[in-house]
């Protein structure tokens, strides 16, 4: 299909709806052509990039035969017609399986589309496939898949990032267009840093959570991936909304995203933290993120130093409070309703043991094992309740700020891409890969990571642009001001 | 929480039973050694005077308490479909086509 390839670094959803309407493409030649790509560049059996554990091309080609027959009639096509899109592991799809990148959960196949899956499939989107991630959504390299580590695009020896690294990879590399990640901690942000591509986290509360695979239910959100501001805030308009499936999600209506872009940030206060710009930061990134905050300068925004006093304290709450919900909600993988059991087990209680023991990898016990323990009599007040005071104070923060300034800006990642096994044997380096991201997550705001150029080795750098509850339109209108100086 | 606190490799027995985990002889003193430094970490949440700080377990609770704030509202009270036995039962390691099936719990 010469459309795409001529347009291989441009593609749009913009472009490919056009496409499809005037009929210089289909919709089945466009999947045909991302399965090809797929194919050739992906290997689903752990060779290249492995950013796809499942695809599930009967659904897709059904839904872009539909998509050109709508096409052939003139009928009007819906907003996200014919638009490749991969979906994160540990959503549920209907037809395809579900793993959470977990050997816990082999042969499940949930009998429901995640109501953000529903929504895309509802806008006419092409669902590719299932993406690889970190085992419950539990890391910041991908590298804790059951499955095989995701690669980079950009760089073969180096990770995706996590947990979402799977979807970041399939956008940097071509695969889909869009594609759906969550993000607990940073793991729609951090590896959209990594891969060079946008990544949003919508307010908690913005996106339904219906289908997604509970890792910390008080933080966990669901959010795209694309090679474009523009396209982010395409799929948000989609994917926003209150769904009765979810009593955490908003009933506040979503905002028309793409139209609040052609405003201009003129007079726009920009909060810049000093706390995100201490000791640990790469001077590469550094410099990148200075550069970008004079852009937005000279585009006529009000630079504002503001203080975030708890920063340093995020990474180890969060470490409290996504264990302690994790090992919760984790308690449901006992090999009785779906997933993996045992052989043989002598009596129930048994079964539950060798079941989670044999199918839970390193990380995930290692997570449920600190959130029982800081749960477990005598520790529940010193680390539980103290963790969600702290939690308390961080969002205190933020809102403060905000009095302020319209958006903070800083740094995504501390560090570019690192190598695969680099970090994999010590988890405290491996959670202060997150030290930038998780301030917003437990604080409930939104936030934006946008590609801000990259290093002399040629790897991408993110800038975050962090805005108040419910206030993506601003986030995104930075966020493309910020694209657009690039 | 004392910033001397120190998992025992009993805690550690202890705490995977609560969780319904049957670590390997192995396992054990890894995970000893990696929740001592992740705690350890933690414990710098121990600077901070936290009295009167009330506790945050959701995003909404900080954003006022009217509903136009927050926005979250709870659903209508009313009977819907539920899923489809036949397809959740498909999934189940072992059924009888109505109920999920499990080893015996009481020995005689």
């Amino acid at each position: 299909m010469s459309v795409l390839t001529e347009l291989k670094q441009t593609l749009t959803i913009a472009d490919i709806r056009a496409a499809i309407e005037n009929r210089t493409a289909t919709a089945t030649s466009i999947a045909e052509e991302h399965y090809a790509r797929i194919a050739a560049e992906d290997g689903l059996s752990g060779k290249q990039i492995n950013s796809f554990l499942a695809l599930s091309r009967d659904r897709a080609l059904a839904k872009a035969a539909a998509i050109d027959d709508l096409a052939a009639l003139g009928d009007p096509l819906p907003l996200l017609a014919g638009v490749p899109v991969g979906i994160k592991d540990v959503l549920t799809m209907q037809g395809s399986p579900a793993t959470a990148g977990s050997k816990i959960l082999s042969g499940y196949m949930p009998p429901y589309d995640a109501t953000a899956v529903k929504k895309l499939d509802a806008a006419g989107a092409i669902l590719l496939g299932k993406l690889n991630c970190d085992e419950f959504a539990m890391g910041s390299s991908n590298e804790n898949s059951a499955y095989g580590p995701v690669r980079n695009p950009r760089a073969l020896d180096r990770v995706p990032g996590g947990s979402s690294g799977g979807s970041a990879a399939a956008v940097a590399a071509g695969f889909a267009t869009a594609t759906l990640g969550t993000d607990t901690g940073g793991s729609i942000r951090q590896p959209a840093a990594f891969c060079g591509v946008v990544g949003l986290l919508p307010t908690y509360g913005r996106v339904s959570r219906y289908g997604l695979i509970a890792f910390a239910s008080s933080l966990d959100r669901v959010g795209p991936f694309t090679n474009s501001v523009k396209d982010a805030a395409t799929v948000l308009g989609v994917l926003g909304g209150q769904d009765s499936l979810d009593a955490t999600s908003s009933d506040r209506p979503a905002d028309d995203y793409v139209t609040a872009l052609t405003k201009p940030v003129a007079g726009l206060k920009v909060g810049v933290p000093a706390e995100y710009f201490g000791e640990g930061l790469d001077p590469e990134i550094r410099a990148a993120v200075e550069k970008t905050i004079d852009q937005l300068k000279a585009a006529g925004c009000t630079i504002v130093p503001v203080h975030l006093p708890h920063t340093k304290y995020a990474v180890p709450t969060y470490y409290v409070i996504a264990t302690a919900e994790a090992s919760s909600n984790l308690s449901r993988f006992d090999g009785v309703r779906f997933g993996h059991r045992t052989e043989t087990p002598a009596n129930l209680s048994a079964m539950y043991k060798k079941t989670r023991d044999e199918a839970f990898g390193p990380e995930v016990k290692r997570r449920i094992l600190l959130g029982t323990y800081v749960l477990s009599a005598g520790y529940y007040d010193a680390y539980y309740k103290k963790a969600q005071q702290v939690r308390a104070l961080i969002t205190r923060d933020f809102l403060e700020a905000f009095m302020q300034v319209d958006v903070i800006v800083g740094p995504m990642t501390p560090t570019p891409a690192f190598k695969i096994g680099e970090k994999s044997d010590d988890p405290m380096a491996m959670y202060l890969a997150d030290i930038y991201s998780v301030a917003a997550s437990l604080a409930g705001i939104c936030g934006v990571s946008v590609p801000c150029g990259t290093t002399a080795e040629g790897l991408p750098i993110g800038v975050q642009i962090m805005g108040k509850h419910f206030d993506e339109s601003t986030v995104l209108r930075v966020g493309a001001a910020v694209e657009s100086a690039q | 929480m004392s910033e001397t606190a120190v998992v025992t490799l009993e805690d550690v027995s202890h705490v995977a039973e609560l969780a319904n985990l049957e670590l390997t002889a192995d396992e054990l003193p890894h995970m000893q050694h990696n929740l001592n430094a992740i705690l350890g970490y933690i414990a710098q949440l121990n600077e901070l005077d936290t009295t009167g700080v009330p506790p945050m377990a959701q995003v909404g609770e900080m954003l006022g308490s009217e509903v136009h704030v927050h926005g979250e509202t709870l659903r209508p009270d009313a009977i819907k479909p539920s899923l489809d036995r036949a397809a959740v039962m498909a999934s189940a390691p072992e059924t009888d086509g109505k109920f999920f099936k499990v080893p015996k719990v009481i020995e005689r």
